[in-house]
C-alpha cells in the first residue's frame, strides 16, 4: 500500500523476502522431468512425445478456460497445470489414442484440482486421478504397451508386456528369460529399454531428475526413501517364490512406476503431509500399499492407487504429527475442548 | 559455550556491510524535538511541564503513569512549544512534548556517583528507575520492572543480548566495538542487583571483531563470559537467545524469569551504567540509518525525539529509488507512512529500502503446503495452518494451532514461496479471538 502524501510503501513486516517462488518450484520440477521425457522419446518415438505435449496443452487450456469461466484470476503461468499435464503424459502408455490425454487432463485439472478450490486445496494428486480415471474407464487402451525401440521412427510398433506384468503372470524365471539373463534385465531396467508408461521406464533418467530436486532442496529424502525402503523390505520378505526373504527388492524398485511415483508424485507438496515425521509415515504407507497391490492385488502395478489412498490421510497425518511448540512439555495445548 | 541451539531459523542476507565499518557519529542537533510520553510498554507518562516553560537537557518532562511505566526526559535544552497529539512510528497518535531546541545543550544537574560500586541493589535500581531506562532492543519494556522479579522467582543468570540478528542493523555491533568497557560495567551492575554468580554476553559469530573486543575488555574478569552464537535469525529473540546460551526453554506464555533468566540488550546495559555512574537519563541512543535507498548509511548517536526525516537528511537524503522507510529492522520493523515521526528509546535503526531490495508481495498465492514455514518456525508452530485459517476467517482454528505463541519474527513470511503475508494474517487472527 502506498501512502499518498509521502509516496512511501507501507506494509506489514517482514520487509525482505526470499527469492524462491511457487512458479520457480513448479517449473523446476517440470525441468527435472526432462531426462525422463527424452528417454521416453528415445524409446517410444514421436508418438510418445506428442502424447505428452497433448497432455500438457490440454491441462493448461483446461485451467485457463475454467478460471476464465469462473471469473477467477488466470494464473496458468504458475506452472502447476503444466506440471500436472506433464506428469499425466509421462504416466500414459506410449501409443494411446489422442482423446485419452485430453480426457485425463480435464479430469485432473478441472475435477481433481479446480473443483476442490484450485492450487493448494486439492486432496488428491491431480495427474494420478486423471490416470486412475482413464485406467478404470478405458482399461484396454490404457494397457497397450509398445515394445521400445532405439530407432526414432517406428510406424507400426509391436506390443509387449511390462516387466511387472510378466512377473505377475508368469513369474521371475520367465522375466529373466525374456531379457536374456539377470544382469541384462537390470541394465535394461536402469536404462529404460522395456515396455511401460512413457516416463517411467528409465530409472537412470528419473534418478538424475530426483538428484536435481534434492540438490535444490525442492524435495527431501523423507517421502521417497521411506516409500522405496518399505517397498524393498516387503519385496524382499514376501516377494520371493521360494518362501520368505527370497524376494528381489531391486527388481521391484526398478520396475513399474515406483521411481516416478516415489520421487515425483508422492512428493507433491499439496497432497502429502507437510510435517517431516508425518512424511515418513506417508511414504511408508505408500510403500506398503504398493507392494500389497503388486503381490496380492488384481493389478500388476500399485503405485498409483497407493499414493492416492495415502493422499486421503495427509491432512490427518499432519494433525497427528503436529510440531512440538517451543517450550511445551507434552503435546501442544488444545485451545478448544472437543 | 553453546548449550543448545534452537530449532529452525533462517539466513537472510544481512547487508550489514553497508554500515558496519562506520564509527558512531553524533547526529546534528534538530531545531525541534517531538518527545512522545509513551515510548515504552505500559502506562503513558503524565506531562510535568507546560508550554512556554524552559527545560534543560536531562530534565524530567513526564512522570510515570503507573507501575509499569518509565519517566521521560528532555533530550535538548530549550522551550516547551506545545504538548499535543503527534504520530509515532507505529502510526498511532500519542501525546508528545514538543521542545524548541536552543542549541546550547545545557544539562540539568546530574548526580555523579564515582563510588557507585558501593551502592546497594535497591539504590542501583532506584537510579535505573529515575533515569527512565527501557529495553533498547526494540520492545522498550521498563528495565526496572525486569530487575524486580517477584520473590518466588529467583534469577540465576543474566544475559546481555548482543546478537543483533536483524539484517542491516549495526548499532549494537558498533557499541560493542567502541564501548565494550561501559557495556561490561553495566552488566556487572545487573549481576550485582541479582546477586548471581555469572553473566553472559551472547554475540552472533558473524561479528568476530565484536566478540574479540568484548573478550579483550573482559580480561581478568571471571564472572562474565562471551558466548559466540551461530548467526541465524532470530537468534536475538529472547526465547531463542536463552535457549542457545543456557539450554533452557521458556514454556509457552511464560517469561524469562520463569527459567531464572533476565535478558538485557547491550545498549541497555550501557545506559544502565551511565544512569548509575553519571545519573544520566535515557535521552540519547545509538541507531543505524541504512539501506539501499539512502545515500550515506551511518551509525548515529541521536537524541530521542529527533524526527526520522532529520536523520535521513543527515545521511545524505533518500535515493531516487527509495520506496520504503522502516523503523527497526527489515524482519520485524514498522514501515513508516511518513518519515516525520520521532526516534524513541526503542528505535534500533532506520532502514530505507530501495526498489531493488523489495520483493513486491501485493500479489500472494495460495498455500501450496510445501512445509518450509513449518521447518523454520523457531517456535515450532505451523504457520501455514495459521495463515490458511486466518485467511478463511476461521480464527478459532488458528487459535487451536497455537496462534498466541507466535511472536511474529517473520521467518515464515520470508521463506514462503507463495509470498503469503503470514505475519499480517497472524495479527488479524490475534485481534479477532481472545488468547
Amino acid at each position: 500500500m502506498k501512502n499518498e502524501k509521502s509516496g512511501l510503501i507501507v506494509s506489514v513486516s517482514p520487509h525482505i523476502k526470499d527469492a524462491e517462488t511457487t512458479e520457480r518450484i513448479m517449473w523446476s520440477v517440470s525441468l527435472s522431468l526432462l531426462p525422463a521425457v527424452l528417454m521416453g522419446a528415445y524409446f517410444f518415438g514421436p508418438r510418445a512425445v506428442f502424447t505428452v505435449i497433448l497432455s500438457i496443452l490440454s491441462a493448461v487450456l483446461s485451467e485457463y478456460i475454467f478460471l476464465k469461466a469462473m471469473k477467477k484470476k488466470v494464473v496458468v503461468l504458475d506452472g502447476s497445470a503444466f506440471l500436472t499435464g506433464l506428469l499425466l503424459g509421462l504416466n500414459l502408455p506410449p501409443s494411446v489414442p489422442f482423446f485419452i490425454p485430453v480426457i485425463g487432463a480435464i479430469v485432473a485439472v478441472i475435477i481433481t484440482k479446480q473443483l476442490f478450490g484450485g492450487l493448494g486445496y486439492n486432496i488428491f494428486n491431480p495427474a494420478l486421478i486423471g490416470r486412475a480415471f482413464l485406467l478404470v474407464s478405458f482399461p484396454r487402451l490404457m494397457t497397450v504397451w509398445n515394445e521400445p525401440a532405439a530407432a526414432f521412427i517406428h510406424l507400426d510398433a509391436r506390443t509387449t508386456a511390462t516387466p511387472l506384468g510378466i512377473l505377475k503372470e508368469e513369474g521371475v524365471t520367465k522375466l529373466i528369460e525374456v531379457f536374456g539373463d539377470k544382469w541384462n534385465l537390470y541394465s535394461q531396467l536402469l536404462f529404460g529399454h522395456r515396455g511401460g508408461c512413457i516416463g517411467e521406464t528409465s530409472v537412470l533418467a528419473l534418478l538424475i531428475g530426483a538428484a536435481f530436486l534434492m540438490h535444490k532442496k525442492y524435495i527431501t529424502w523423507h517421502i521417497p526413501i521411506s516409500f522405496l525402503g518399505t517397498a524393498s523390505l516387503i519385496a524382499w520378505i514376501f516377494g520371493g517364490q521360494e518362501g520368505f526373504f527370497t524376494g528381489d527388492p531391486l527388481l521391484h524398485l526398478m520396475t513399474g512406476g515406483l521411481m516416478l511415483g516415489a520421487f515425483f508424485m508422492a512428493t507433491d507438496y499439496v497432497t502429502s503431509p507437510s510435517v517431516k515425521n508425518g512424511q515418513i509415515l506417508f511414504g511408508t504407507g505408500c510403500g506398503f500399499l504398493t507392494m500389497l497391490i503388486r503381490l496380492k492385488g488384481g493389478y500388476p502395478e500399485g503405485v498409483m492407487f497407493a499414493i492416492l489412498i495415502m493422499n486421503c490421510f495427509s491432512p490427518l497425518i499432519d494433525r497427528g504429527f503436529r510440531t512440538k511448540v517451543f517450550g511445551a512439555v507434552k503435546k501442544p495445548e488444545q485451545g478448544a475442548k472437543q | 559455550m553453546i548449550s543448545a541451539l534452537f530449532r529452525g531459523g533462517i539466513h537472510p542476507p544481512d547487508n550489514k556491510n553497508l554500515s558496519a565499518e562506520k564509527p558512531i557519529a553524533t547526529a546534528s542537533q534538530p531545531d525541534t524535538v517531538f518527545i512522545p510520553l509513551s515510548q515504552h510498554l505500559g502506562a503513558p507518562c503524565k506531562a510535568v511541564v507546560t508550554p512556554g516553560q524552559e527545560v534543560k537537557k536531562g530534565e524530567q518532562i513526564g512522570e510515570p503513569g503507573g507501575f509499569v511505566s518509565a519517566p521521560v526526559h528532555s533530550s535538548v535544552s530549550g522551550k516547551v512549544a506545545a504538548i499535543g497529539e503527534f504520530p509515532n512510528a507505529m502510526g498511532r497518535m500519542v501525546t508528545s512534548v514538543v521542545i524548541e531546541n536552543n542549541g546550547k545543550d545545557e544539562w540539568t544537574i546530574l548526580k555523579d556517583t564515582p563510588d557507585f560500586e558501593r551502592l546497594s541493589p535497591e539504590e542501583l535500581k532506584e537510579k535505573i528507575k529515575i533515569a527512565g531506562i527501557v529495553g533498547m532492543g526494540g520492545a522498550a519494556f521498563p528495565t526496572v520492572i525486569k530487575l524486580s522479579p517477584p520473590k518466588e522467582k529467583p534469577i540465576d543468570t543474566v544475559i546481555l543480548n548482543g546478537a543483533e540478528c536483524e539484517p542491516y542493523l549495526t548499532a549494537d555491533y558498533r557499541l560493542m566495538i567502541e564501548h565494550p568497557d561501559e557495556i561490561i560495567l553495566g552488566l556487572e551492575i545487573l549481576i550485582k542487583i541479582f546477586g548471581v554468580p555469572r553473566g553472559y554476553i551472547g554475540i552472533e559469530d558473524n561479528k568476530p571483531d565484536a566478540i574479540e573486543k568484548m573478550n579483550q575488555a573482559l580480561q581478568g574478569k571471571e564472572t562474565i563470559e562471551v558466548v559466540a552464537l551461530p548467526a541465524k535469525y532470530p537468534q536475538g529473540a529472547e526465547k531463542m537467545l536463552i535457549k542457545s546460551v543456557t539450554g533452557r526453554e521458556i514454556p509457552p506464555r511464560a517469561l524469562p524469569m520463569d527459567v531464572k533468566v533476565v535478558v538485557q540488550n547491550v545498549g541497555t546495559a550501557r545506559a544502565v551504567f551511565e544512569a548509575v555512574r553519571y545519573g544520566k537519563p535515557l535521552i540519547e541512543r545509538v541507531l543505524t540509518v541504512t539501506g539501499g535507498g539512502i545515500h550515506d548509511p551511518r551509525n548515529l548517536f541521536v537524541k530521542v525525539g529527533t524526527l526520522i526525516s532529520h536523520l535521513i537528511e543527515e545521511c545524505g537524503g533518500l535515493r531516487e529509488d527509495a520506496v520504503k522507510v522502516i523503523s527497526g529492522g527489515p524482519m520485524m520493523g514498522f514501515a513508516l507512512p511518513s518519515p516525520d515521526v520521532p526516534v524513541t528509546k526503542g528505535t534500533s535503526g532506520i532502514v530505507v529500502m530501495s526498489e531493488q531490495e523489495m520483493v513486491h508481495a501485493a500479489d500472494f498465492g495460495p498455500c501450496i503446503r510445501c512445509g518450509r514455514c513449518i521447518e523454520i518456525c523457531p517456535m515450532g508452530l505451523m504457520p501455514s495452518m495459521l495463515s490458511i485459517y486466518a485467511e478463511k476467517g476461521f480464527y478459532e482454528g488458528a487459535k487451536e494451532y497455537n496462534l498466541f505463541d507466535c511472536f511474529e519474527c517473520g521467518s515464515c513470511a520470508f521463506v514462503c514461496p507463495s509470498k503469503r503475508p503470514i505475519v499480517q494474517l497472524v495479527r488479524l487472527a490475534k485481534s479477532m479471538v481472545k488468547p
